[in-house]
């Protein structure tokens, strides 16, 4: 409880109201207000969702900070609220990136800035809503209203080809998550007309519903991951899109997918996730050794960090569908270290992009001479991204290779190949944009970082090293949460 | 203070210099920076010393958690020290080295931009390695390891400027990534079979899984030979073992002091300390055993040759030091664990000295390592000189020297194995006696002795691209002393202080240590040796004194080996330099091979790297860009296009269009209703 209201609901709504104020405020006249109001917000937005890691009760894997409110009593719909081991640190995680992209864009966005900054606020809020929602239409209700604003995100503040990539990242997105709607309400007719998540948990299900609705989840939450084929339009969005956009893209959306895995397809249909497994670690090792490789070439920083991301998000889907304890954990511990490591690298570029219109690697050289703290920096989050130890990049791969051996060790052989394909694309790009004598006139004029970008740079270094040598904290929250889904997936749901 | 708090000092003290220097720099300004960092480094030197003279008096092997790092099921990572014996001789050598070369950096970075940034990264890569050594279990070694992977990285391409610079650090940590990853394939297989990655749960319970299989499907092998195997992939990329040697040559591309300090004396042996540190599981495959050791001898002799042809001071030296790595790998192989840590010991001393020598006769050669355009440097520098010769004498393994009674003990050890393949590598040690001798002293005659061929040259004669490139990354250093000084001269104190400092365990630590460290139970319980593996054993019985040892070794043939490579040196650079250029014309094609490397590089960029890039744009352009994008995506987006443009000319607007339809749908409805 803060203030006697309901901590869930705090962090969900307060962010959203913030947002309309700063809607209110106007067009671009007001804009500093604006960007005043949205730096408030996001921070109190941060602040509030800190009691519930600081009053997480450890050693239960029930739902916490429960919510339990009629919406629509006429399909047993209700306002359903909680959080457990797994999503609880995804919650956090969103608020904690709301500011930081609040800070990003404080001087590059000069065009309606009151919508770009609600934008992001609103999106914040929805963002809390899809981890901590328990009801199913509830929950596809965010699922789906984070499509708006992304969209307007995209199409409105993006590059020059933006309207192709957002209508390829909607439509591709859309698509998804309309067959998820057709598993969710076949769900509530088998669960006896219930739309609660935790009771689809409890339904017993033929293997040929448990594997259709395996697939329909799968398309819904597959695009978002992106897992491979369905990840091409990552790239495209997050090349078109702002540097805010770009950074929750990458962040939180992207989780969200995962996320769904954990709370729908594996404890819903766990008889179809284990059949089905092999394929979903095929292209799990796919994403880790195709798209490590297709990144490589790419002169496009912004694409080449893009694919990192799919290829990264490819060992959370393997060690989910490795069905143990390192593999599940270090899967979780990577979704939040990729947040804040590849977070940190789109706002790198964003850095470069905002001093020299280009995301063209072949435009860069010598960027040492000019920004050296930038280096610094840059250094830092290329390193994690290659998963180096001591930076939290390493956690969740390492614990994922350990689960991954466990299981067969060919599987841990191609999933260890990011070891060397992740330092390839990374350094080879840190070599080309950074090292070297100037490369041309442009680079020569570089202005070093500013001391708004040191102070969002500086948090995120802290945040990446502070997790790379001491993931405790992280670790120790969702232990009870992910022993109870592992021992939830080994119970066959087949009806006796 | 306690002895847990003194464990803590010694590798927090280089971190917290190395974030001082790093982080305030320039606050600090330059003589702040080195003041700070070297004191801080001195700290965990006698913090070291201390703990030394705490393990020999007797006190009990100490091994237990600092922090715990990660929880998962029922596994705890954490990090932990482990000091015995083996811990803190690899202390005292590279907190030793580490304030040797931190003070001889204060004369050779003196004019680089770069001063502060320099001393952070040494710092920093002292930290790393105490990390590495004092591990008590594999994670923990993983950090370090890969941390002191970073700090070369960032080391070799210090003078970021320069294209050769960055081009070597990015192949020095690909390759390195491609040892590690055998290496933590390595380590999932320690943890998948014993259930923790603590180095003494998994050493005690190592001899009940020795007959096991390896669960790797589709292969049947032993699986201790599988993980020993799949570890010292890892050493073979961290101690440039054949054929992942081929990025040390090129790291010299660095800073002379971070050659001496990292890819000389002290990161490279981090192979070689792991494996002898894992002998618990090493004894119990001869497989492994076999395979380090054949390895290790093809390194030894065929690096030697390459050390032969090189032109460059740092590059000859960088040659020796893999053949000298091979050396010790060879020891391992032999099951003479304790006497390749003596060779790491004695090689981190006399080696540490010969680069640190060359970087001296580098500054007063104004940064032009060409020996070629060197001689008879031997009476401007005097300090330089005697230390080299003594730097030389040592690596040759002349008696009484240190290096003597490491090599020998190696090839005798080497000698008295029986394991596969120890037949190839007694001939490669012995081979390399005469090889090394060889190299090293027409290293030593070019440049000391002879003609002075540095007058009439000056560094736009030869372009080097050594020199050119290093010049910029020094911006203003050329503007002083470059082409008005006419003679060399000797270089400061900060820089010949370290070189006496280091001359001196170079002459006497392998006289004073090899008894207690081979002979006399020094390593205790910290190294095992399967009884299958005797060869140590049997040492100890023929040897009875350092001094005794030294005779003997007058009758035996490695020492004739080294006195002929040096008189074949002497006669073939000081008397008639006419003859090595016409073995050159003679023998081209073997000169080509050498000077290709044995072409390890070309392969390495044509088929690696080359093929990766040619992958990448095959799967990208095809498999994203045409397949999936551009059939399945807006393949289908096209087909509902196509299908849109059929359907969408029935609604024509005109009414006649409609009530024709409408008319042949009621037929249409009727029909069928009457028919069913």
């Amino acid at each position: 409880m803060i203030f006697g209201l309901p901590v869930i609901s705090v962090a969900i709504w307060l962010p959203i109201i913030f947002g309309i104020l700063v809607l209110a405020t106007g067009d671009d006249r007001n804009a500093p207000l604006a960007r005043f109001i949205a730096l408030v917000g996001s921070v109190i937005g941060f602040l509030v969702t800190i009691p519930l890691y600081t009053g997480f009760v450890r050693d239960t894997s029930e739902m916490q900070f429960v919510e339990l409110h009629d919406w629509i009593t006429r399909f047993n719909i209700h306002y359903y609220l909680g959080v457990d081991g797994i999503s609880v640190l995804f919650i956090l995680l969103t608020a904690f990136f709301t500011p930081i992209v609040v800070l990003a864009g404080w001087k590059v966005i000069e065009k309606r800035v009151a919508q770009y900054m609600a934008s992001f606020l609103i999106m914040s809020g929805i963002m809390i809503g899809v981890f901590a929602a328990l009801d199913a239409v509830l929950f596809y209700v965010f699922w789906e209203a984070m499509l708006i604003p992304m969209f307007l995100i995209i199409g409105v503040w993006g590059g020059q080809n933006r309207v192709y990539a957002a209508v390829k990242f909607f439509l591709y997105t859309l698509l998804g998550s309309l067959l998820m709607l057709v598993a969710l309400v076949y769900l509530y007719n088998q669960s006896g007309g219930s739309f609660e998540i935790l009771d689809f948990h409890q339904v017993a299900l033929p293997m040929t519903a448990q594997i259709l609705i395996f697939v329909a989840f799968f398309f819904a939450f597959a695009v978002k991951v992106p897992m491979f084929p369905v990840h091409t339009w990552l790239p495209d969005a997050h090349v078109e899109a702002p540097t805010g956009g770009s950074v929750i893209l990458a962040a939180i959306m992207l989780k969200v997918g995962a996320y769904g895995f954990l709370r729908f397809s594996m404890p819903i249909v766990p008889d179809a996730s284990h059949k089905l497994s092999g394929a979903m670690i095929a292209l799990s090792l796919i994403a880790v050794v195709y798209i490590g490789l297709v990144a490589l070439m790419q002169s496009d920083m912004k694409k080449l960090v893009a694919y990192s991301s799919i290829s990264h998000m490819g060992f959370v889907t393997l060690g989910f569908f490795i069905f143990n304890n390192y593999g599940m954990e270090g899967a979780l511990l990577q979704m939040i270290s990729h947040g804040f490591v590849s977070g940190a690298l789109f706002l790198c570029i964003g850095v470069l992009y905002d001093r020299m219109h280009s995301r063209n690697i072949a435009d860069y050289g010598g960027v040492a001479n000019t920004m050296p703290v930038f280096a610094a920096f840059f250094m830092l989050f290329a390193m994690a991204n290659s998963g180096l130890p001591g930076t939290s990049g390493f956690v969740g791969e390492f614990m994922v290779i350990l689960g991954a051996v466990k299981v067969n060790f060919w599987y841990a052989f191609a999933a260890a190949s990011t070891l060397i394909f992740g330092a390839a694309y990374t350094l080879w790009m840190y070599k080309r944009v950074i090292f070297g004598a100037v490369a041309n006139s442009h680079v020569a004029e570089l202005t070093d970082l500013t001391l708004r970008e040191k102070v969002i740079f500086a948090i995120l270094a802290i945040t990446v090293l502070g997790m790379g040598l001491y993931p405790l904290p992280f670790s120790e929250i969702m232990h009870a949460s992910v022993n109870d889904l592992l021992v939830h997936v080994a119970r066959s749901k087949l009806p006796l | 203070m306690s002895m847990q708090n003194l464990y803590l000092l010694v590798p927090l003290a280089p971190l917290v210099g190395a974030v001082a220097a790093g982080l305030f720099g320039k606050c600090l300004g330059r003589a702040w920076s080195h003041r700070i960092t070297i004191a801080l480094v001195a700290v965990s030197f006698f913090a070291s010393l201390a703990i030394f003279r705490d393990v020999m008096a007797g006190a009990p092997v100490f091994n237990a958690p600092v922090y715990t790092w990660l929880t998962s099921g029922d596994t705890s990572f954490q990090v932990g020290f482990l000091i015995d014996k083996l811990t803190v001789t690899m202390m005292l050598v590279v907190t030793f080295v580490s304030l040797m070369v931190h003070i001889y950096t204060i004369g050779y970075m003196q004019e680089d931009p770069g001063y502060q940034r320099f001393f952070s990264y040494i710092s920093l890569f002292t930290f790393s390695m105490l990390m590495l050594v004092m591990a008590n279990n594999f994670m923990q070694l993983f950090f370090g390891w890969e941390a002191v992977g970073l700090v070369s990285y960032l080391l070799i391409g210090f003078w970021y400027k320069k294209e050769t610079a960055i081009y070597a650090n990015l192949k020095a940590f690909l390759v390195n990534r491609v040892g590690d990853f055998g290496f933590l394939l390595g380590i999932g297989l320690v943890l998948m079979v014993f259930g923790t990655l603590d180095y003494a749960a998994v050493f005690a319970n190592a001899a009940s899984h020795a007959g096991d299989m390896a669960p790797i499907p589709g292969m049947s092998v032993n699986l201790l030979s599988a993980i020993c195997i799949l570890l010292f992939i890892g050493a073979m990329g961290k101690s440039a073992q054949f054929p992942l040697h081929v990025w040390l040559p090129d790291s010299m591309e660095g800073p002379t002091p971070i050659s001496a300090l990292i890819h000389a004396a002290t990161m490279v042996t981090a192979g070689i300390f792991m494996v002898s540190r894992m002998s618990p599981l090493y004894e119990l495959s001869d497989a492994a055993l076999s395979f380090v050791m054949v390895i290790g001898a093809i390194t030894a002799l065929f690096m030697g040759f390459l050390g032969i042809i090189q032109n460059d001071i740092k590059r000859v030296v960088a040659y020796s030091t893999l053949s000298q790595l091979g050396y010790m790998t060879v020891a391992l192989g032999a099951s003479a664990y304790s006497v390749a840590i003596f060779h790491l010991m004695t090689h981190a001393f006399f080696k540490a000295l010969l680069f640190l020598a060359a970087g001296s006769v580098i500054i007063a050669m104004h940064h032009n390592q060409d020996i070629r355009f060197m001689g008879g440097l031997k009476k401007y520098m005097p300090i330089t000189w005697i230390t080299s010769l003594i730097g030389s004498l040592a690596l040759i393994g002349t008696p009484f020297f240190s290096g003597f009674y490491s090599k020998d003990s190696i090839i005798e050890a080497v000698a008295l194995s029986d394991l596969p393949g120890s037949g190839f590598a007694y001939f490669a040690v012995v081979a390399g006696v005469f090889v090394t001798a060889f190299y090293s002293f027409r290293m030593y005659f070019l440049v000391f002795h002879g003609k002075e061929r540095f007058a009439d040259t000056h560094h736009d004669d030869h372009g080097d691209h050594h020199a050119d490139a290093h010049d910029d990354g020094h911006g203003e250093h050329d503007e002083h002393g470059h082409h008005g000084s006419g003679k060399p001269h000797e270089t400061p104190w900060v820089v010949t202080l370290p070189l006496i400092l280091l001359a001196i365990p170079s002459v006497l630590i392998g006289f004073i240590a090899i008894e207690p460290m081979l002979y006399g139970g020094y390593f205790g319980d910290a190294i095992f040796i399967s009884e299958r593996h005797p060869a140590l054993h049997e040492m100890r019985h023929e040897f009875h004194g350092a001094f005794a040892m030294t005779l003997h070794a007058l009758t035996t043939l490695p020492l004739w080996l080294a006195i002929a490579g040096v008189a074949s040196a002497a006669y073939f650079y000081l008397k008639r330099p006419d003859i090595p250029a016409a073995i050159q014309k003679r023998f081209q094609g073997i000169y080509t091979l050498l000077d290709n490397k044995y072409y390890f590089d070309r392969f390495n960029d044509w088929f690696f790297a080359g093929g990766a890039r040619g992958a990448s744009r095959f799967l990208w352009k095809f498999g994203d860009v045409k397949l999936i994008d551009g059939l399945m995506v807006n393949g289908s987006a096209k087909l509902v296009g196509m299908l849109s443009g059929v359907v969408r000319r029935v609604q024509s607007g005109y009414i006649y269009h409609y009530a024709f339809s409408m008319i042949i749908g009621v037929f249409v409805l009727l029909t069928v209703r009457n028919w069913f």
